[in-house]
C-alpha cells in the first residue's frame, strides 16, 4: 500500500476510509473533513479517532464536568487546576503536591496483570510530567463476587500486577480499597492514584512554545502494543501494512519506568525542559497534539526518527501505539546535548523527533513526505461534545421504596453476636492484608501511615516533618440508591478519613466509574453524581484538581453500580501528630462523635445478612463533616486523642473491631441511652468517628466538643482481650481475628 | 575523621535513599556510589541496598554483579572491607560468590511485605556487634525472591561455623531453608540478609521501631575502633 500523504488525500477525496471501524461516528468524520477542507490522511484519521474517543475527549461527560470548574470553592491552595496532566496544590513551606486517580478498568479485565501494572505506570508518568517526584501510590479496586471463580482469575492477577510494577518502581503503596460486588463481575474497577511532591518553582506544564525548540521523545522504543487501547480498533484496518492483530493491552516494563523517573528528575533539577508530557492513552497522537495545542501551535515531527521495537510498524500505528514508559519533552536547542547526556547516563533512549515551529499547524512527515497537516487544537481540545439524553430510571423509585428498615433484625443477643462475626468476616469487611502485604509500603523510608489505616500518610520533609495524607473512598451501593447523595458520601468519607489521620483536607481528585453514556439511566446517574460531587466540594471547600472518567463499564445491557471514587488529599504540619486507628493502650476512653440514626439502606449489614440493596443511603450533612474534621484535627494537634477511626460501611462495630485488632487490645462498650444495641453497632450514619482519648485529656476533649457543638458520647474503654457490649455479648479478640483475617486467604490464596 | 559509608545505586536500586538516610542517622557520612564508577571514593564500608537492579532480569542480582563498581567492591571485600547486602544487595552478594547459596522465588509465589521478627544468631560480625546473640528484633521484610537455598553441606557448614547471622521467628515468610534470614562470610566483614534494617531506624516511619539501627551503629563502632 502506498503512503497516504496529505497531497494524495487532497487528490483522492472519495477514497474509502475506515472511520467506522476506528470508532468514529458519521458526523464526526464529516466534521474532520470540514476542519481540514479535504479528507483526512490515514495518519490524520488515526489521530482524530483516538483523540476524539470517549477516553481522551470526555465527549459525553464534558458538559457535566464543567461544574467542577464553575462551582469552585474559595481555596488559595490550588496552583494548577483541571486540564493539565494533574492538578497541583500548595501544601506550605514552598512545597506543592500533585495527585490524581485514573482508571484502567477494561485492560485489567482482559489481561489482569498487565492491565493493572500499566495503570500504575500511566498515573505515575502523569505525576512525573508535572515536575514532581512521585512519592506514593494507592489503589481503589473493585471486583465481582468474592466467591465467583472468575474473581480468582482477575484479582490475583491485578494485585500481582500492581505489586509487580509498583514495587519495582520504588513507590510505597499506602492505601486504597478492595470491594466485592456481583455488579463488577464482568467489569472490575482498577483505579490507581499517585501523589507527587515538588517545590513551587519546579511545576512543569505540558506545552510546546518557542519556535526552534526541539521535541525529544525519550524512554522505551515504540512497539505495536496497545494500539487503539483508547478507541475501538478494528484489527483489519492496518493489516495490509503491519504485523497481524495484536493485543490492545499495553505491556509494562517497570524497570524502564524507574530509569525514566530518575532520568526525568535529574533533567528537571537542571531545568532543561520548556514543556513536558507523558505518553499514555493515544500515545504520540496525544502528546504531540496536546503539547502543540497548549503552546504556540506549530510543531513539525519526523515520524520515521521514532525508535521502534518493530520496524514494520506503519506511521498510523506509530501514532496510535500506547507503548509504555515514554515521555515527550520540549527542549531549547542549547540544552539538548545535556538532556541527551543525562538520558545516556540512565540508559534511556532519547531522540530528537522534531521541533516547535512558528506556524499554527501540527505537521508530521514520514521519510520526507507529509502525512499530517492539522490544527493541533482541533485534535486535542476541540473534540466533539455530546449532550447525551438522561432521565431518572423508571426503577429508581421502587428501589428507594424498598426500605432496609423493614429487614428482620437480630432477635436476641446471641443473634446479634452471630451477625457481628458474620459482618467482620464478610469479604468486604474482612482484613485485606493478604492483598496489601503484596505491596511494598516501606520503600523511600517516609511512610507514616499505610493500610489498614484510615488514610495513607507520607512525610515530605524530614527536617520540618511536613506530611501529606491521601484517602480514597467510594460506595457503589449508596450511589445506586441515590447517585447525588452517594457521590457526596464518597467525598464525605474520604474527607473524614483524612481528618481522622490528623491531616487537614485540601483538595480532591476523582475517578468516575459508570456504565454506558448511551443509556439515559446511566447518564442520569452520572449527571446526579457529578452534581452531588461539585456541590459537596463547594460546601467543604475542597476543589476538584482533576480526575478521570471511565464509561462503558458494563456487561451487555447491565451497568455497574455508579461508582464515583473520591480521593482527598490532606496536609499535616508535623507527622509526629498523626492519629493511627489502633487502640494501643488499655485504659483509653472511647468516645463516639456525631449522631447515630437508624440508617441501613445500602449498609454492609443489609448486604451481609439479607443480601439486600434498597431504600435510601445515609443522610449527608457536610457542615457536620466539617465540624467533625475540625475536632479530629484539633484533637490530633493538641494531643487529645490517641486513636481515631472513621465510621462508614459496617458501622461502629466494624471500626471498633479493626482498631482493637490493630492495637491488640479489647474494648468494653456500653450502648448509649436512646439507642438500641443493633442500631448502635450497625448503623451507617455519616459524619461519625470513634476516638480513643487518654484519661488525662478527657475533660479537655469533651469540653472542646461541647463548646463547638459536636455531639460526643462516651461509649466505653479499651480493656481486656475481648470486645464486650455490656448486657449483650462478648467476643474474644482471637475469635474476631480469625473471623476477620481468614476470609480473604481462604477465598484467594 | 568521620566514617564514610557508601551506598551503591544500580539501575533499578530502590532503597538507596533509605540506606543513605540510615547511615546518616547512625552518625556516619553517607556516600552515593554509582554502578558505572569503579572508584569507591575512599569509603570505609559499603551497603548494597534493596530494589530490583536491572529489573531482576535473568535472575535477581545476576547482572549487577558484573557492574564496574562490583569489580572493585569484590576485590576490596575479599581484602576485608565491610559490606552489607540488604535484600537485592544480598542477592548480588550471592551472585558475586561473596556469600554462599542463592535466593529462589518465595514458596507461596507472592511478593510479601510485612513486619518480621528475627533472631540475631551471630552478634560478632562487623554489622551486628551492637546486638546480642539471641536478641529478637523486628524489621520490615519485602521481597519476591527471598527463599534462601544452599546445598546441605553448605548449610551444615554455615551452622557449624556460626555463619547463620539471622533467623526468621514467628513464621518463615518465604520457605528459606532452616529459617535463614541472613548469613555472614567466615571473616565476618560481609553480611547479607533479606529483611530491611534500613527501614527501621526512626520511630515514626515504617514499623514504628528502630531495631534496624544496630546494623549501622555496629559498623561505625567497628570502623572507629579499628
Amino acid at each position: 500500500m502506498s503512503l497516504d500523504t496529505v497531497k494524495h488525500a487532497a487528490e483522492t477525496p472519495d477514497a474509502e476510509q475506515p472511520w467506522k471501524e476506528l470508532g468514529l461516528k458519521e458526523d464526526e468524520y464529516a466534521r474532520i473533513r470540514e476542519i481540514l477542507g479535504r479528507r483526512p490522511t490515514g495518519a490524520e484519521l488515526a489521530m482524530y479517532s483516538v483523540m476524539w474517543s470517549e477516553h481522551c475527549s470526555y465527549k459525553s461527560s464534558k458538559v457535566h464536568l464543567k461544574q467542577f470548574g464553575e462551582k469552585v470553592p474559595a481555596n488559595d491552595a490550588m496552583l494548577v487546576g483541571i486540564g493539565e496532566n494533574a492538578g497541583v496544590v500548595d501544601v506550605g513551606q514552598g512545597y506543592a503536591v500533585t495527585f490524581k486517580v485514573e482508571s484502567h478498568n477494561h485492560p485489567s479485565y482482559i489481561e489482569p496483570y498487565q492491565g493493572a501494572a500499566t495503570g500504575i505506570g500511566g498515573i505515575v508518568r502523569d505525576i512525573l510530567a508535572m515536575g514532581a517526584r512521585p512519592v506514593a501510590v494507592v489503589d481503589p479496586l473493585r471486583f465481582g463476587a468474592a466467591d465467583h471463580p472468575d474473581t480468582k482469575r482477575v484479582l490475583p492477577g491485578v494485585v500481582a500486577g500492581i505489586g509487580g510494577y509498583g514495587n519495582c518502581l520504588g513507590l510505597p503503596n499506602i492505601g486504597g480499597e478492595v470491594v466485592f460486588d456481583a455488579c463488577y463481575q464482568g467489569n472490575p474497577l482498577v483505579n490507581a492514584g499517585c501523589i507527587g511532591v515538588m517545590k513551587h518553582e519546579d511545576i512543569h506544564l505540558a506545552q510546546a512554545s518557542g519556535p526552534g525548540n526541539k521535541v525529544i521523545l525519550y524512554g522505551a522504543r515504540t512497539g505495536g502494543d496497545g494500539i487503539g487501547g483508547v478507541s475501538v480498533l478494528a484489527s483489519e484496518t492496518f493489516e495490509s501494512t503491519g504485523p497481524a492483530k495484536r493485543p490492545a493491552v499495553q505491556v509494562g516494563d517497570p524497570f524502564q519506568e524507574k530509569l525514566l523517573i530518575e532520568c526525568t528528575l535529574e533533567i528537571f533539577r537542571e531545568k532543561l525542559v520548556a514543556g513536558i508530557q507523558d505518553l499514555g492513552g493515544a500515545g504520540l497522537s496525544c502528546a504531540t497534539s496536546e503539547l502543540a495545542s497548549a503552546g504556540s501551535g506549530g510543531m513539525r515531527v519526523e515520524l520515521d526518527t521514532v525508535p521502534l521495537r518493530d520496524s514494520s510498524l506503519s506511521p498510523e500505528e506509530i501514532l496510535m501505539s500506547e507503548s509504555q514508559e515514554r515521555m515527550c519533552a520540549i527542549v531549547e536547542p542549547r540544552h539538548v546535548d545535556r538532556f541527551l547526556e543525562i538520558c545516556e547516563k540512565w540508559d534511556v533512549i532519547a531522540t530528537v523527533i522534531g521541533e516547535v515551529t512558528d506556524g499554527s499547524q501540527l505537521e508530521i512527515f514520514w521519510h520526507g513526505e507529509q502525512i499530517v497537516d492539522v490544527p493541533p487544537r482541533s485534535v486535542a481540545h476541540d473534540g466533539p461534545v455530546y449532550q447525551r439524553p438522561y432521565a431518572r430510571p423508571s426503577w429508581q423509585d421502587a428501589l428507594q421504596a424498598d426500605d432496609a428498615g423493614k429487614l428482620a433484625r437480630p432477635a436476641n443477643a446471641a443473634e446479634l453476636r452471630e451477625q457481628v462475626l458474620k459482618l467482620v468476616a464478610s469479604p468486604n469487611q474482612a482484613s485485606k492484608a493478604w492483598i496489601t502485604d503484596q505491596y511494598d509500603r516501606f520503600v523511600q523510608g517516609n511512610t507514616v501511615l499505610a493500610m489498614p489505616e484510615d488514610a495513607g500518610m507520607v512525610r515530605i520533609d524530614a527536617e520540618s516533618n511536613l506530611g501529606v495524607a491521601l484517602a480514597t473512598d467510594g460506595n457503589g451501593r449508596y450511589a445506586k440508591l441515590d447517585p447525588y447523595t452517594g457521590a457526596q458520601l464518597a467525598l464525605a468519607e474520604s474527607y473524614r478519613n483524612v481528618a481522622a489521620s490528623g491531616a487537614k483536607p485540601l483538595a480532591i481528585s476523582d475517578c468516575l466509574n459508570f456504565g454506558s453514556p448511551e443509556d439515559p439511566d446511566v447518564m442520569w446517574q452520572f449527571a446526579e453524581a457529578t452534581r452531588g460531587l461539585a456541590d459537596g466540594c463547594l460546601e467543604l471547600g475542597t476543589p476538584v484538581t482533576g480526575g478521570n472518567v471511565s464509561l462503558y463499564n458494563q456487561t451487555g445491557e447491565t451497568a455497574i453500580h455508579p461508582t464515583p471514587v473520591v480521593a482527598v488529599l490532606g496536609v499535616i504540619d508535623d507527622v509526629n501528630r498523626r492519629t493511627p486507628v489502633a487502640f494501643a493502650e488499655e485504659g483509653q476512653l472511647l468516645y463516639l462523635l456525631g449522631d447515630t440514626a437508624e440508617e441501613f439502606g445500602g449498609s454492609a449489614w443489609s448486604e451481609v445478612v439479607h443480601q439486600h440493596l434498597g431504600g435510601l443511603p445515609p443522610k449527608v450533612d457536610l457542615a457536620r463533616e466539617k465540624l467533625l474534621a475540625e475536632i479530629l484535627i484539633s484533637g490530633s494537634r493538641d494531643g487529645m486523642i490517641d486513636a481515631a477511626h472513621d465510621l462508614s460501611d459496617g458501622g461502629l462495630v466494624q471500626a471498633v473491631t479493626e482498631s482493637c485488632l490493630r492495637g491488640g487490645n479489647g474494648a468494653r462498650l456500653v450502648v448509649p441511652d436512646g439507642l438500641d444495641a443493633f442500631t448502635f453497632l450497625f448503623s451507617e450514619s455519616a459524619g461519625r468517628a470513634v476516638v480513643a482519648v487518654p484519661r488525662s485529656e478527657e475533660l479537655r476533649f469533651t469540653d472542646m466538643c461541647g463548646a463547638r457543638g459536636l455531639p460526643v458520647t462516651r461509649i466505653g474503654v479499651v480493656d481486656g482481650e475481648e470486645i464486650e457490649v455490656q448486657g449483650e455479648f462478648s467476643i474474644p479478640l482471637s475469635e474476631l481475628r480469625t473471623a476477620h483475617e481468614a476470609t480473604i486467604p481462604a477465598l484467594l490464596a | 575523621m568521620t566514617t564514610r559509608i557508601g551506598v551503591v545505586t544500580f539501575p533499578g536500586t530502590l532503597d538507596d535513599q533509605d540506606a543513605l538516610r540510615a547511615v546518616r542517622i547512625a552518625g556516619a557520612e553517607p556516600v552515593s556510589l554509582w554502578h558505572r564508577d569503579k572508584d569507591l571514593h575512599q569509603v570505609d564500608a559499603v551497603v548494597l541496598a534493596g530494589g530490583f537492579s536491572y529489573g531482576d532480569y535473568l535472575r535477581a542480582g545476576a547482572i549487577s554483579r558484573f557492574s564496574p563498581v562490583m569489580e572493585t567492591l569484590i576485590e576490596q571485600a575479599k581484602a576485608g572491607m565491610p559490606v552489607l547486602g540488604i535484600c537485592n544487595g544480598f542477592q548480588i552478594l550471592t551472585e558475586a560468590h561473596l556469600l554462599p547459596g542463592a535466593m529462589l522465588r518465595n514458596n507461596h509465589l507472592h511478593f510479601i511485605c510485612r513486619d518480621q521478627t528475627l533472631r540475631v544468631e551471630n552478634a560478632e560480625t562487623a554489622w551486628t556487634s551492637d546486638y546480642s546473640a539471641g536478641q529478637e528484633i523486628r524489621v520490615p521484610l519485602k521481597n519476591m525472591d527471598g527463599r534462601y537455598t544452599a546445598d546441605e553441606r553448605t548449610l551444615d557448614e554455615l551452622e557449624a561455623e556460626g555463619r547463620v547471622a539471622f533467623r526468621y521467628l514467628d513464621g518463615n515468610p518465604n520457605g528459606s531453608l532452616r529459617d535463614i534470614a541472613g548469613i555472614t562470610n567466615a571473616a565476618g566483614n560481609i553480611v547479607g540478609l533479606m529483611p530491611h534494617p534500613e527501614h527501621a531506624v526512626e520511630p515514626l516511619i515504617g514499623t514504628g521501631r528502630t531495631d534496624g539501627l544496630g546494623f549501622f551503629t555496629s559498623i561505625i563502632k567497628k570502623l572507629v575502633n579499628a
